[in-house]
């Protein structure tokens, strides 16, 4: 439910108005405007940086709360009635009492809806209040402002690690060469860096950079939501125009990486900054019983509508039935009698405020409070806090916890999903030799360090130490400097207090990488300041110890030994280039600087290699390879060094070792590794210079470029020399096939979608128990386009038909990829797709985007009308987190995007066992009985009052008073229900673990079906003709009056509905006890006391000590008694 | 402890800083407290309903709910009750012209004397009731009729009554006291009791007519205005008589000044209007004898003095005269105890035949939960 605030919508509409004809927005220098009065600011109209997602303000809150509530049907309804109540000929109760009940409830959901309000609010100021540094011309320099006071024009500093406050158009950074690197994790989950470029003409290198002096015009689009679309140029006064693209904007919520820092021009603040504009805020979804709860008010409507039209009708004949008046019919003030049809028609109305409670006023309310008990149990879970990231889970959408107890199908992306998208270099292979690296951490292997060493001190070449050389240089990973680092370090550990503890925390903590707060940035130099030189002396020391372990998301925990000068920390794209760089290393080969021409790798003899970088051609999916050119220090010669995929390299190898057989082999053998294959070959300086001709003209080209780029990496990447083979591993989290068996027992299909190469996903998937050896695994993966088509059709038909036959194979698994699945759910063939889907045990799709990943989704969703659970972890998967009933986030390596997308986020895969299982089932089964219970609650007491019009000449007539009434359902029978909602633990977490089948349960919706609603409704109506019928056949005949009469009736209901539920209640706690028998308390004491009190203060009932008198009479035990025990014999 | 023993690491915990939430207090783990209520392992009791429990429970109400129904339905036998319809619908009943001549305000008073006969002696305190059918005291707008706080005294309201009274709520441009359509509408019949002597004698039986009002209403609830003016006729003097009223309110016991006004207790007893359309309200209560040697009511003839002004034909309603001694229990009403009797024989019997099926089944599933 997007909700705009009208007001803000006026401001638009204003702005609008303001440059209606101006598509493209101006932006001028704040600085010679800054003693200016705010009138005169050149850049007054835009937006400033202070955000406010707060709906409601002080002022505003009531209004616009209330109007927000009247969006709900429910609200409408009882308002209505409330003040159908105000007219006269059909009120039943005095107008104003009639008005309570909506009005408790109204204030309930706005109390609650300004405590969210206001827990958005605090963020927004903690954003707001966010230190940054602003230029100021009167001092001359970046003077230290909050985030709020930033406004379009100004000119902002953002240091290295800091978060970029608005977005800024780069103007100047540290780096001699004009770039500045941004990390986007917080946008879109990427944790690569990206590359940010000043505006050409600005970067005036080595020189501080002076906003004074800025006096040309920035022009850029209007504020859109394109993360990856600017355009713009910048005037000069004397009519020069540069223009500028996306790469030369950051992005507000970014981080600032290994600059130093970063000064820029503000060109959209607040609101209007693309990452705010991307930001659409939490999503409103409806839980499944929710639907079905919705139908079933309306089936309590359709009764309400008959109980109100019998009687009005009943009135009509009623009246009908007298010849003359008789005095206790009461005329009109004139003194004239309605005629009978139009009392029966305003009996009708006067029936449906009666009869209101019909339509559980308060089970919306509620459920919500239901809900908030049952996420604050989830977020409470112990079992579900991850020790190692601190982090519970998160319920990101508050009102879809029961869904999570009727899940039907499981998405679940692979990589950091299933897995931990943490490499680790597992075995290498050099001239035919394995090496296997067992434990986590590389721990070099003897021999292989042998070999290496031999060849170091003989010959100072060979194919040990290429091998390793090109581990360490084919990459393209950053090596950052520490100082960067350090500051990295200090954010981290922000808010400790004391600096021996330092270290240990940098270790437990290494892994952490994607959230810094700028704020706890700024506490700890405020920190450094009054801890005085020593201690920060000490603390750095620590610092340079700690800072490998926290070099770089993926990296492997080394030796905490090394000394600090040695210190280098590899910001990697990838983690598999991470796990490889660091392999390297642990072998002695470290890089220790890259800049675009040279590359140092030390080896392990301490001497330093140079490497002349002559051309780096960089990965593509296409070739699936990477190479780098370099000249070699020593020998001069050109080698170019290839890393790539198994086969990316086999297919172009030149002379064939002679172990190359064995290698393939054993590389095969390597099942549920991610082979990477190395290779060199050495190019003669006339060949390169010839290549490199061409390459410059592929590169200059402007048509075709791509493909001329291809050819010419082509052309030069072929005949290699095998090198060796590296094994990486991508390790399963822990507990994944237990967790997916689980699921399966609970009845859930598992998909797996991914975007890897099928044998990857396949290998996972076999060693997540996602396929069984024993499984029949079909693969479907199409390479030609004409064929297709047929084939597939065929193909499916002919499997369809198989499972229908007899000789069906109990577990099917299905493999398909990205072009397959794409036919499969083309229109012809979709649902033969579908049919067979159902069939399969495990679905796996490898090498699909993620568009197709949601389409999926959502095809199984729709056609199957299922319900789904999606969980992924990175930028790729949020698609299919959104387009799934339940999304859930996995916050791993890969940012917090899928976190931010999703409903529920977890920390670790097998936290969704419990999840689904306990929770899920917990929450399914309370949510449903809870609403059955709170339809049963309604009609047993509503049918109390409309059996007693039988005996009223169906005149309305209430026989208990109207106070009482409304306390009954708010106060006497409120708490009950939500315990029970919140508490109730029908089956305890350890079985519902070990026996997962349980969850089918929900599965089936047999918690809350129509025929429960139905076997709800007649147990009411049973308890009802109960609960009114003994009292009046006792009660017949004698000089009872109303309201005493309506006294007992009132009580065994109340006892009737209590132990009603007390029957449903599996498991007693004290806090139940309290509660229920509380309940019971309060009911006495509230009648008794009322009765005492109120002589006169309720005209038409006179509840005046009829509490007391039926109290003190035998026969009101008696009844009660009775009453109960029938009413709930059937029981 | 567990929670002790993650105390040491808790120290070291750290903030997985969203933007900005590094406030220098917030060095606080995200772990959830290991406690057993937010763990929801609070101890628990689970009732699990087996044989073995329900059994004994229907057994156990089988056997209280039976001695309770015999005891209740010996005690309603015991009252004795007698109820004489003196409506006059019928040609030949002695009040048939009485209720032909039906006019609120006739002012001739209608008499007719029934007879009739008890067959029983009423020992104790007999109750007179006075029954109505088809009487629809409970119909909503009349209900809402009434003034309740100028029935408690109070000046403002006397004068100025609520609207719900309307339209009885002035008439000729006075406030009218009582006023609404239930005070309107008072019952007005005047019985009285006389025993025939065998010897022919009539004797009118002493009629108390006090002490049938609950007290609360007769001293808290109903106030005459004017505090202690003893002189009601003065404080009543600016309002009107109900329009169907003979006489105004203050003359409703002239002889008794606690009776008289709003606190008159026929008054009280018909403005506490009656659940069900048929109904009876205390009329007199018949207070046994001194002696405690002969009954209150001895068997024999007795005449029923009607003096007939309640007109009930307008919607076929029925006027009862009734005398009941009375019990712990109330009226007779022998529903209560046969309804438990009948519960009670239920539950026994279902006891019964439960137990034969676990026997006979049980043994095969000893666990077989009986289901609820």
């Amino acid at each position: 439910m997007t909700w705009t605030n009208p007001l803000t919508l006026l401001r638009h509409g204003w702005t609008r108005h303001w440059n209606p004809d101006r598509p493209v927005r101006t932006v001028v220098s704040n600085l010679p405007f800054e003693d200016l009065k705010k009138r005169e600011q050149p850049n007054r109209r835009y937006e400033g940086n202070a955000i406010r997602t707060n709906k409601y303000r002080l002022w505003s809150f009531i209004p616009m709360n209330l109007f927000e509530q009247f969006h709900r049907m429910a609200n409408i309804y009882f308002v209505g009635l409330a003040i159908l109540n105000f007219v006269p000929v059909v009120n039943a109760f005095q107008p104003e009492v009639a008005l309570i009940p909506i009005c408790i409830i109204l204030a309930l959901t706005a109390v609650k809806d300004g405590w969210e309000d206001f827990r958005r609010y605090q963020t927004d100021q903690q954003l707001n209040n966010t230190p940054c540094f602003i230029f100021s011309r009167k001092q001359m320099c970046f003077v230290e402002r909050r985030w709020k006071d930033v406004r379009v024009g100004d000119f902002v500093r953002v240091l290295s690690n800091e978060i970029i406050p608005a977005d800024i158009l780069l103007l100047h950074t540290s780096d001699p060469n004009g770039v500045c690197h941004m990390e986007t994790a917080n946008l879109d989950g990427e944790t690569s860096l990206k590359q940010r470029k000043v505006v050409p003409g600005f970067s005036s290198l080595g020189e501080p950079f002076q906003p004074q002096t800025f006096d040309s015009t920035v022009v850029c689009e209007n504020p859109n939501n394109n993360l990856n679309l600017f355009k713009g140029y910048v005037e000069r006064p004397d009519k020069r125009r540069t223009g500028f693209g996306i790469d030369s904007l950051l992005l507000r919520g970014c981080m600032v990486r290994n600059t130093d820092d970063a000064a820029g021009i503000v060109v959209y603040a607040g609101h209007e900054t693309k990452s705010m504009l991307n930001n659409s805020g939490p999503r409103y979804k409806r839980s499944k019983i929710e639907r079905k709860m919705n139908t079933d008010v309306l089936f309590c409507v359709v009764l309400l509508f008959f109980m109100c039209l019998i009687g009005a009708l009943g009135h009509a004949i009623w009246l009908e039935t007298f010849s003359s008046m008789p005095s206790y019919i009461v005329p009109d003030s004139n003194g004239n009698y309605t005629p009978s049809v139009l009392a029966g028609f305003y009996m009708f109305f006067t029936m449906i405020i009666l009869l209101q409670v019909m339509i559980p006023v308060s089970l919306y309310v509620s459920i919500e409070l239901v809900k908030m008990g049952q996420i604050f149990f989830i977020t409470q879970d112990v079992e579900l806090y991850d020790e190692e990231l601190d982090r519970r889970v998160q319920c990101r959408a508050l009102n879809i916890t029961e869904d999570l107890g009727q899940i039907q199908y499981v998405f679940s992306d692979k990589t950091g999903t299933l897995t931990e998208n943490k490499m680790v270099f597992r075995r290498c292979s050099v001239m035919g030799t394995e090496y296997c690296h067992e434990e986590n951490v590389v721990v070099p292997d003897r021999k292989l360090i042998l070999e290496v060493d031999r060849q170091m001190a003989s010959i100072q070449t060979g194919p040990y130490l290429d091998f390793f050389l090109a581990l360490a240089i084919c990459n393209t990973v950053l090596v950052s400097s520490v100082t960067a680092q350090r500051q990295r370090v200090r954010v981290n550990v922000a808010d400790l207090a004391g600096a021996e503890r330092v270290g240990d925390v940098l270790r437990v903590k290494g892994r952490r990488s994607s959230s810094y707060s700028g704020g706890s940035f700024h506490n700890m130099r405020q920190w450094f300041r009054k801890c005085g030189l020593g201690k920060v002396f000490t603390s750095m020391k620590f610092f340079k110890r700690g800072g490998e372990t926290l070099a770089d998301p993926f990296s492997i925990d080394e030796d905490d030994g090394l000394s600090g000068s040695e210190e280098v920390c590899y910001e990697a794209h990838s983690p598999d280039e991470a796990a490889l760089i660091h392999a390297a290393k642990a072998y002695g080969f470290t890089m220790m600087e890259r800049t675009p021409h040279y590359v140092t790798v030390k080896l392990p003899d301490e001497a330093l290699l140079k490497f002349e970088v002559l051309d780096i051609l960089t990965f593509d999916s296409t070739r699936r390879r990477m190479s780098i050119i370099v000249r070699h220090p020593h020998t001069k010669e050109i080698i170019m060094y290839t890393k790539g995929a198994d086969s990316a390299i086999m297919e172009r190898l030149g002379n064939v070792f002679s172990d190359c057989c064995s290698k393939i082999k054993c590389v095969e053998q390597w099942c549920g590794w991610k082979a990477v294959c190395f290779s060199l070959k050495v190019i003669s300086e006339q060949e390169f210079r010839a290549w490199s001709a061409v390459r410059q003209e592929a590169l200059s080209a402007i048509e075709e470029k791509e493909e001329r780029l291809m050819e010419t990496a082509n052309f030069i990447e072929s005949s290699f020399t095998l090198l060796g083979a590296t094994g990486i591993e991508d390790r399963l989290q822990e507990s994944v096939p237990e967790t997916i068996q689980a699921l399966r027992r609970a009845g859930m299909q598992v998909w797996v979608l991914t975007g890897d190469k099928p044998e990857t996903a396949i290998n996972i998937a076999y060693s997540c128990k996602l396929l069984e050896h024993e499984d029949l695994v079909f693969t479907f993966s199409t390479n030609r386009k004409v064929l297709q088509c047929q084939l597939t059709n065929a193909s499916f038909r002919g499997y369809s038909s198989a499972f229908t036959g007899p000789l069906m194979e109990p577990s099917i698994g299905l493999v398909i990829d990205g072009p397959t699945l794409s036919m499969a759910m083309s229109d012809e063939l979709v649902e033969q797709f579908v049919e067979l889907c159902k069939h399969c045990r495990a679905v796996l799709c490898c090498r699909v985007t993620p568009l197709q990943k949601s389409a999926v989704v959502k095809l199984i969703r729709q056609k199957l009308r299922v319900m789904t659970l999606a969980v992924g972890d990175g930028a790729n998967d949020v698609n299919m987190i959104q387009a799934a009933d339940v999304g859930i986030g996995v916050s791993g390596q890969e940012g917090m995007q899928a976190v931010m997308a999703s409903d529920f986020a977890i920390t670790r895969f097998k936290h969704l066992q419990r999840l689904l299982l306990v929770h899920g089932h917990w929450c399914y089964s309370r949510l449903a009985n809870m609403v059955i219970y709170f339809f049963y609650k309604n009609v047993a007491y509503v049918n109390l009052l409309f059996w007693y019009q039988f005996f009223c000449g169906f005149s309305a007539t209430a026989m208990i008073d109207y106070w009482l009434m409304i306390f009954f359902n708010l106060f006497f029978t409120s708490a009950p229900p939500i315990m029970f909602g919140i508490m109730e633990k029908e089956v305890s977490d350890s079985t519902l673990l070990s026996l997962p089948e349980l969850y089918k349960r929900g599965q089936h919706s047999e918690g809350y079906r129509r025929s429960t609603f139905w076997i709800a409704i007649l147990d009411a109506f049973y308890q009802s003709l109960v609960c009114f019928f003994i009292p009046y056949w006792t009660y017949n005949g004698s000089d009872i009056g109303i309201f005493a009469f309506g006294t007992p009736m009132n009580t065994v209901s109340l006892f009737t509905i209590i132990l009603h539920l007390a029957i449903e209640i599996k498991s007693w706690t004290a806090v139940h006890w309290v509660i229920m028998i509380g309940s019971v308390l309060v009911y006495f004491i509230v009648t008794l006391a009322y009765s005492a009190i109120c002589i006169s203060c309720n005209p038409p009932s006179d509840p005046y000590w009829i509490m007391h008198k039926q109290m003190a009479d035998p026969m009101f035990y008696l009844v009660c008694i009775l009453t109960t025990v029938v009413a709930l014999l059937p029981r | 402890m567990m929670a002790s023993s993650y105390n040491a690491k808790d120290e070291d915990g750290h903030h997985p800083g969203s933007v900005g939430s590094g406030g220098p207090g917030a060095v606080k783990s995200k772990k959830p407290d290991n406690t057993a209520f937010k763990q929801q392992r609070l101890p628990a009791w689970q009732p699990i309903l087996t044989a073995g429990t329900v059994l004994p429970a229907f057994f156990m109400i089988g056997l209280i709910f039976i001695p309770i129904g015999i005891g209740l339905l010996v005690t309603s036998n015991n009252i004795k009750e007698f109820e004489i319809d003196y409506t006059g619908v019928d040609m030949f009943s002695p009040c048939f012209n009485c209720s032909q001549s039906y006019s609120w305000n006739s002012t001739s008073a209608c008499t007719c004397s029934v007879p009739f006969t008890l067959d029983q002696p009423f020992e104790s305190n007999v109750f007179m009731y006075y029954g109505l059918s088809n009487f629809y005291q409970n119909h909503r707008r009349y209900v809402k009729s009434r003034d309740d706080s100028q029935l408690n005294g109070d000046k403002s309201s006397l004068l100025n009554p609520s609207k719900e009274c309307e339209p009885y709520r002035t008439s000729d441009k006075k406030s009218i006291a009582p006023c609404g359509a239930i005070a309107n509408s008072l019952f007005n019949d005047t019985l009285e009791l006389f025993y025939i002597h065998p010897n022919g004698s009539r004797i009118a039986i002493h009629l108390v007519k006090t002490g049938i009002a609950w007290w609360t209403d007769k001293h808290v609830k109903f106030r005459n205005p004017g505090e202690n003016n003893n002189n009601l006729s003065i404080v009543f003097q600016d309002t009107s008589k109900p329009v169907n009223w003979r006489k105004p309110v203050y003359e409703l016991d002239p002889s008794d000044p606690d009776n008289n006004g709003f606190i008159n207790e026929d008054f009280i007893v018909w403005m506490r209007t009656a659940a069900l359309p048929t109904f009876r309200k205390l009329y007199r209560i018949i207070q046994k004898k001194k002696d405690n040697m002969t009954p209150t009511l001895p068997p024999g003839n007795y005449s029923l003095e009607v003096i007939y002004n309640y007109p009930v034909r307008s919607f076929d309603g029925r006027k009862r005269m009734i005398l009941s001694t009375i019990s712990w229990m109330g009226g007779k009403n022998p529903f209560l105890g046969i309804a438990y009797i009948t519960v009670g024989s239920v539950c026994f019997f279902l006891g019964v035949v439960l137990l034969i099926i676990h026997h006979k089944y049980g043994n095969r599933n000893n666990n077989a939960d009986i289901p609820n």
